[in-house]
């Protein structure tokens, strides 16, 4: 905590610091004031006027003094832990920015999403109760304690007693409602998991008329969250009730044995007694608050080490050593004995001896089944892992040589999963190249069979694109993300099942024009057979190993996995003549 | 559902709005009526907190009595008996003791009541977002509709435990304590009543500002979380193009101006609690001083200053804990609110009253209606002139000249007419939004189209109840969504009394049977979240056979689009064949053999009906189909 602290703590350094010393004066100085009283009961006693008002401007002094002083702390204890929530989250963004897809892969992207979120909240409200509660808390029993010790020492023995009491009960309550409360949060999540699955099924709910199935379902899960609400609560309530009569007990016991001491020679007198009624209230207070302090920062603990695990995690691909001056020259590439496997365990390889060569310019279709290791083949040109064993060369240097910004503005990828951002259709291309002009914008959606349909929409390349492009179609997106990759002018353009939702006239023209372009090496991963049929060559993938790579013509007469594709796909247009 | 996605609105994150104040009450005094049910249980709980906060008052008020009674003095001697101080001291106990007992049962009581109308809400919002349309989901971001179930009712929670005893226990302390304060000396209580304006004043303006930016802050969270929300999602593209700085840059300017907005807003929160309590003793010194001027004045006794002072702080303190409730009880509102836009969006309108009964049908084809399942069903409909006829239930679909859209202005379909008689396969052929989905979203009446134009087994589709139209018709979904629970529940879905003989037929016949026994619980395997530990295609095959077990006459089938491979692809095609036999269906294409199969195929092009007819007569006809099917032909 505190070493994340002092990293994320900055420019609003100042702040931290200003907000506690603040929030020391201003307790002393409510201290001070009931302290007064006794000299206020001096010059009652002496039926000094001039004293009594003397002491009394002293006292309002003090509580304007203290009001400034807590302002003050209360305004740099915000401005403290707003900035170090802005640095953390800025600290774990641009930290998981730098994960490599592995890292990724290790925490989904809905919990990175939480932890960025929620649990960088949690942490920010835990901060700012600890710089202003924690330390007022702790020093106003100090001060309060001492200055009742200073006024009469026998009656403060009361609070020996009383502190140790209330301090015991609180943290055995908090220590038990805590489990409790894990339960509960655990009962909300399997409420929400009905809920949302729920919503994402709705259709087949109402399909299949399961409305009143569903209710059930709900309904019994919503029964254990009330439970599981009252079961961790009503630990909770005690400590009101438990406090109150802590407090009630101290205000008698001084009020008795005070009152006694007006009668014997101690020079405690009845107003005496008000200043002490005050320091009970104080002191009780200041605990509570380190009780409710407490269990905020219980549950932040949690969200905590969420956040440390994101900033602790090893980013696994480096690219320090890595020549600044290097660039990709051509767009050959070169796999080597190649093993890899996402745990890192060699039982469990993924991709097995992978020895290949790619010509620079050539185009190459990747086909297999599901789960034959395409994607994960291809993901090793860029770079998006790191082999195991073996080597992948691209333009003739290892991937490694290169500065990942180097080697991935050669390497263009359009992905499975397409995304595309707010903003609009323009602002999305230009991702491809910062400085594309609207000729080379228009080129590049020309090639992509894009140009067309952008010019349909009213506001043509301007076009808002929503969140996640919900405005576009899924055959529009993929040709969006082709014209994208296609600006960066890459060496190497790969496309991964990036044209299954275009339908196949379009498919075709975009292999066409992408054949156009001089000198670019292109890959294309695909299910459907028509897809690679028009490649140089077709690499069949199966369960992580080459089958076979050689042209669609030699494979449909020789290999056997080629040819059952090809059937399958085909046989109907056969028939058909 | 990409046909629709083309017209949903932008999914934004809902901020709270500021809420006006007449609507406030409304809303707050709404939340208060699902406490009716408990309205005896209620008042007591109001009964308990005012009882705790005025034994409380009147318990610190023996502090006077007490005090008062050191000072008394009969013949020059001090009348203190120790006797007399133990009663006194008794008494004051004896209220304290109620104070706290008081406080302890409304708390728990508060908490059954609290924890009963969390239940009511969620429950009364599930079943009501069952009655809604689909339009409903379509139109609203999932992660808003579940934010309602957690934070929503989170802040309610708050606001039940919290905010509500804190009010009544505010105004009913001050209230109490200004009563005794009068009594014990009016010129004090009188600076009292100044100290309390001003705090009033203060929690007004301040609570007030804080509100606002707390709202303001709200919307850039809002903001901030999309953008997180966005680029998490994306992070993979982001890297592949090497956009790390440029977003990291941008989310810079968003992340400030929340750092600046969630500074304000926790500022002004934070300075309230400081500016009351030093408020407070601003004025226990001016309350000393002058109780001090009064006593040498001879108009008060060192024992009202004595019992002044606490009683004072009795009230800050309350009115202290209280602002900090501002913000719960606007949130709560902001989000009472949200709970009740849901609660009262219209159901699903349904106005069908024919019906789906078992029947027996003897060999004149004369139908009657029957209490046990018969394997035959009919529609039976009730005339105006109170006759009753029965028609069975065959799978005859028909489309006159249909027109729709799922907004006013933006038509999706136009005057499609087909029909289907049954036991045929229909094929919708189409690029993306041209309406494939639209339609078969019409014939379960997803959404409604007017009266006449869809009619099914010769009965206006509007007249049909929905519930039973739909369980005459079965949907595979494009994306197939299974509910946690066992691989058997999640088939059993589709016919809830079905027997486990009936679960495993339904597999057969879908081809998930082999995969499934060698899944490792067999059909008890459980499946996790929409279940993700098994493949898409084995997915699919759950959702075949939940279709099969049903075993409706009309199927309506969304082919997958996704990447599956040509040996899953043969297994599922072998599943669906066999679950089509003897039924109308309606079929999304995207598979040659699909479409070679079936009886008749419609090419849709933004939603018109451009070609009819069976693959041969189309393919003959050399058209949009002949070029589709080219592409598909295509490598020679």
């Amino acid at each position: 905590m505190i070493k994340l602290f002092t990293s994320c703590i900055g420019k609003y350094k100042k702040y931290a610091i200003i907000a506690p010393i603040g929030i020391i004066f201003e307790v002393l100085f409510e201290v001070l004031i009931p302290f007064m009283m006794n000299y206020i009961s001096d010059a009652l006693n002496a039926e000094d006027m001039t004293a009594l008002l003397s002491i009394g401007g002293l006292m309002v002094l003090f509580a304007i003094l203290s009001l400034i002083c807590g302002i003050l702390s209360g305004v740099t204890a915000a401005k403290a832990s707003a900035g170090f929530a802005a640095n953390l989250r800025k600290k774990l963004f641009l930290k998981i920015q730098n994960f490599s897809f592995k890292n990724t892969d290790k925490f989904s992207t809905s919990s990175l999403i939480t932890r960025l979120t929620t649990d960088v909240e949690n942490v920010q409200m835990a901060f700012m109760m600890l710089i202003r509660g924690f330390v007022r808390a702790p020093i106003m029993i100090i001060m309060a304690t001492t200055f009742a010790f200073a006024t009469n020492v026998k009656l403060a023995l009361i609070f020996v007693v009383a502190l140790p009491l209330l301090a015991g009960t609180l943290i055995l309550i908090i220590s038990r409602a805590h489990k409790r409360f894990k339960t509960l949060l655990k009962v909300f999540d399997d409420m929400n998991a009905v809920e949302q699955e729920n919503l994402i099924g709705i259709r087949a709910v109402k399909a299949f008329v399961r409305e009143d199935y569903e209710t059930e379902k709900f309904v019994a899960i919503s029964e254990r969250a009330r439970d599981a609400h009252v079961k961790a609560e009503r630990i909770l309530i005690f400590i009101t009730p438990i406090m109150m009569m802590i407090m009630f007990a101290c205000v008698m016991a001084v009020i008795g044995f005070g009152g006694m001491m007006t009668f014997d020679d101690s020079g405690f007198d009845v107003v005496s007694l008000t200043s002490y009624l005050t320091y009970t209230t104080q002191i009780l207070m200041s605990l509570m608050m380190m009780g409710m302090i407490l269990v905020i920062v219980v549950i932040s603990r949690a969200s905590l080490t969420r956040i440390k695990e994101v900033l602790d995690e090893d980013i696994d691909i480096k690219d320090d050593t890595a020549d600044e001056n290097l660039i990709v020259s051509d767009g050959s590439i070169d796999f080597s004995d190649v093993n890899f496997s996402y745990s890192g365990d060699s039982d469990k390889n993924v991709l097995n001896n992978i020895n290949l060569h790619i010509e620079s310019g050539e185009t190459i279709g990747i086909i297999g089944a599901t789960g034959s290791a395409k994607t994960t083949l291809i993901q090793m040109i860029p770079r998006l892992y790191d082999v195991d064993t073996g080597s992948v060369k691209v333009g003739g240097h290892n991937v490694k040589e290169y500065k990942i910004k180097n080697l991935r503005n050669a390497v263009s990828m359009v992905l499975q999963k397409n995304v595309l951002f707010s903003g609009t259709i323009k602002d999305n291309l230009k991702w491809g190249n910062e400085n594309a002009t609207d000729e080379e914008i228009v080129e590049a959606t020309k090639a992509a069979c894009a140009h067309d349909f952008i010019m349909s929409f009213p506001d043509g390349y301007d076009t808002e694109l929503g969140q996640g492009g919900v405005n576009v179609s899924g055959g529009q997106k993929q040709r969006l993300c082709i014209a994208r990759a296609l600006l960066k002018k890459p060496k190497i353009l790969i496309l991964d099942d990036s044209t299954s939702a275009v339908d196949t006239s379009t498919d075709k023209s975009i292999r066409e024009s992408l054949k156009k372009i001089k000198g670019i090496t292109v890959i294309i991963v695909a299910q459907r057979i028509a897809s690679v049929g028009s490649a140089d060559r077709v690499i069949v993938m199966d369960e992580g190993r080459i089958d076979a790579f050689d042209t669609p013509q030699e494979l449909l007469k020789s290999n056997t996995i080629y040819q059952e594709v090809y059937n399958s796909q085909m046989k109907g247009a056969q028939q058909n003549g | 559902m990409a046909d629709i996605k083309t017209t949903t609105l932008p999914k934004n994150v809902q901020v709270g709005q500021p809420q006006k104040k007449g609507n406030m009450f409304k809303v707050i005094g709404r939340l208060l009526s699902y406490a009716k049910k408990y309205r005896f249980l209620f008042g007591f709980v109001i009964l308990l907190i005012v009882a705790s906060s005025v034994l409380n008052v009147i318990g610190m008020f023996q502090i006077k009595t007490i005090t008062a009674y050191f000072g008394e003095i009969k013949d020059g001697k001090a009348v203190f008996e120790y006797a007399e101080l133990y009663r006194m001291l008794l008494i004051m106990g004896g209220f304290f003791v109620g104070a706290t007992i008081c406080a302890y049962a409304y708390a728990r009581l508060m908490l059954m009541l609290c924890s009963r109308i969390m239940k009511a809400l969620r429950d009364e919002m599930f079943i009501t977002l069952q009655k809604l349309p689909v339009k409903y989901f379509d139109t609203h971001a999932h992660g808003d509709i579940m934010s309602r179930f957690t934070n929503d009712t989170d802040t309610l929670r708050e606001f039940f435990s919290q905010s509500l005893p804190k009010t009544i226990d505010t105004v009913s302390t001050v209230i109490a304590t200004f009563v005794m304060l009068f009594i014990a000396n009016w010129a004090l209580a009188l600076i009292v009543v100044a100290m309390l304006v001003i705090m009033l004043t203060v929690v007004k303006v301040v609570g007030g500002k804080s509100g606002k930016y707390f709202i303001k802050r709200q919307t850039e969270i809002g903001r901030n979380n999309g953008y997180i929300e966005e680029y998490i999602e994306g992070q993979k593209a982001v890297k592949v193009f090497c956009r790390e700085e440029k977003t990291v840059e941008n989310f810079d300017s968003i992340n400030e101006r929340l750092n600046t907005a969630t500074a304000k807003a926790n500022g002004y929160a934070n300075i309230l609690m400081p500016i009351l309590g030093n408020l407070g003793y601003l004025f226990y010194a001016l309350i000393a001083t002058l109780g001090g001027v009064l006593v040498l004045n001879g108009m008060a006794t060192p024992s009202d200053i004595v019992v002044f002072l606490p009683l004072m702080r009795n009230v800050t303190l309350p009115i202290g804990n209280f602002s900090q409730q501002i913000n719960i009880i606007m949130m709560a509102v902001a989000g009472a609110q949200r709970i009740f836009d849901i609660i009262d969006t219209p159901h699903e309108e349904d106005n069908g009253y024919v019906t789906l009964v078992n029947a027996n049908i003897d060999k004149n084809g004369n139908i009657t209606e029957s209490e046990t399942r018969t394997g035959k069903w009919a529609w039976k409909h009730p005339h105006h002139d109170g006759t009753l006829t029965y028609t069975e239930l065959k799978g005859d679909v028909r489309f006159a000249d249909v027109s729709f859209g799922y907004e006013e202005n933006k038509q999706v379909l136009y005057d499609v007419s087909l029909y289907a008689k049954p036991g045929q396969q229909i094929a919708f052929v189409g690029a993306t939004g041209a309406g494939k989905t639209t339609i078969t979203n019409l014939i379960n009446r997803f959404y409604d189209v007017p009266d006449g134009k869809i009619r099914y087994d010769g009965i206006n589709i509007n007249k049909i109840k929905k519930a039973d139209l739909r369980r005459s018709q079965a949907m595979v979904l494009q994306d197939t969504h299974l509910f946690t629970g066992t691989v058997a529940d999640n088939i059993r879905f589709g016919k809830l009394d079905a027997t486990d003989e009936e679960v495993i037929n339904a597999a057969k016949i879908a081809n998930a049977d082999f995969f499934i026994s060698h899944l490792p619980q067999g059909y008890d395997t459980m499946l996790t979240a929409d279940g993700a530990n098994l493949s898409q295609g084995q997915r699919q095959l759950i959702a075949i056979a939940r279709a099969a077990i049903a075993d409706p006459p009309v199927l309506i089938l969304d082919e997958a689009t996704s990447s599956i491979d040509t040996r899953t692809e043969a297994i599922i095609e072998k599943g669906m064949s066999e679950l089509m036999k003897g039924k109308t269906v309606f079929v999304i294409a995207h598979r040659l053999s699909t479409v070679r199969r079936a009886n008749a195929i419609m090419v849709l092009d933004h939603g018109r009906i451009t070609e009819r007819g069976t693959h041969e007569q189309l393919m003959s006809l050399k058209g949009t189909y002949y070029k589709l099917a080219q592409g598909l032909y295509e490598l020679e």
